[in-house]
């Protein structure tokens, strides 16, 4: 018997670069990428909260930064992102719990979990708004 | 070749078992009733002064959720990123040091979060 190479040309599982880009496969990537963004995005909550502990003045610089137009835009891609991954673990359980795995749930989990985070996220920005008004 | 039982020996690759999983599930249920919190609170919040948001954030109720939240999302974001590096560092020495910095941010923030808020709650 040959003894095994290691070096030699095995055969590898399919990656996603086989297969034809699906919205739940896309979305399956999008829950990492909001997970990790997310975690990231932790340091502004911190420096939020560590500046409203610290003081007026350094609460108020923090303040005229995260309400600047580019600031706004980070805080809802940070809002996006933490509602497409809330409904992405949605979808999770859903699917921990054995349920929803025909085509048909499948689609409707993923279609509803996009739309969802979409609306919800631009909800909170509304509302948001209209309180600080 | 191996049988299942030398598989199972020593609790996989992660020699955790599956007490990552059940955890990230686990933390997945309350961020997800926390974060409902926590999204709320930041909504009252907009556009409020210093003082209106520290005396929004040292009511007790709040104070409390707000921690929860905090421990139960860095608990959840540390074993998430966990699982990221696991599967994409495979050299042992930089999946080694990526999986302390990960330990070392995701603490660093909760400690971070949680001493601010009980700071605001507390008082200078």
């Amino acid at each position: 018997m040959a003894p095994p190479k290691a070096d030699a040309a095995r055969p590898l599982s399919p990656h996603i670069q086989i297969y034809r880009p699906m919205l739940s496969m896309m979305m399956s990537i999008v829950h990492r990428i909001t997970g990790a963004a997310l975690y990231f995005g932790t340091v502004l909550l911190v420096i939020w909260l560590v500046a409203a502990a610290s003081g007026p003045s350094a609460f108020a610089n923090v303040q005229a930064i995260y309400g600047s137009f580019l600031g706004q835009l980070v805080l809802f891609g940070y809002t996006w992102a933490l509602i497409h991954h809330a409904l992405g673990g949605v979808r999770h359980f859903i699917w921990d719990v054995g349920r929803g795995f025909d085509h048909a749930s499948r689609e409707l989990l993923v279609k509803a979990g996009l739309v969802g985070s979409i609306m919800l996220t631009v909800l909170i920005w509304i509302v948001g708004y209209v309180v600080a008004a | 070749m191996r049988t299942p039982l030398g598989q199972v020996r020593g609790l996989g690759a992660a020699r955790s078992g599956t007490g990552h999983f059940w955890l990230q599930r686990l933390t997945a249920v309350s961020n997800l009733l926390l974060s409902i919190v926590f999204v709320s609170v930041l909504i009252s919040l907009a556009g409020d002064s210093h003082a209106a948001v520290t005396a929004t954030l040292s009511n007790p109720v709040i104070a409390i959720l707000m921690l929860l939240f905090v421990i139960s999302a860095t608990v959840h974001m540390r074993i998430g990123m966990q699982v990221i590096i696991e599967d994409y560092v495979h050299a042992e020495l930089p999946k080694l040091l990526a999986l302390m910095a990960n330990t070392f941010f995701a603490i660093a923030m909760g400690l971070s979060a949680v001493f601010a808020l009980l700071k605001i709650s507390f008082g200078v």
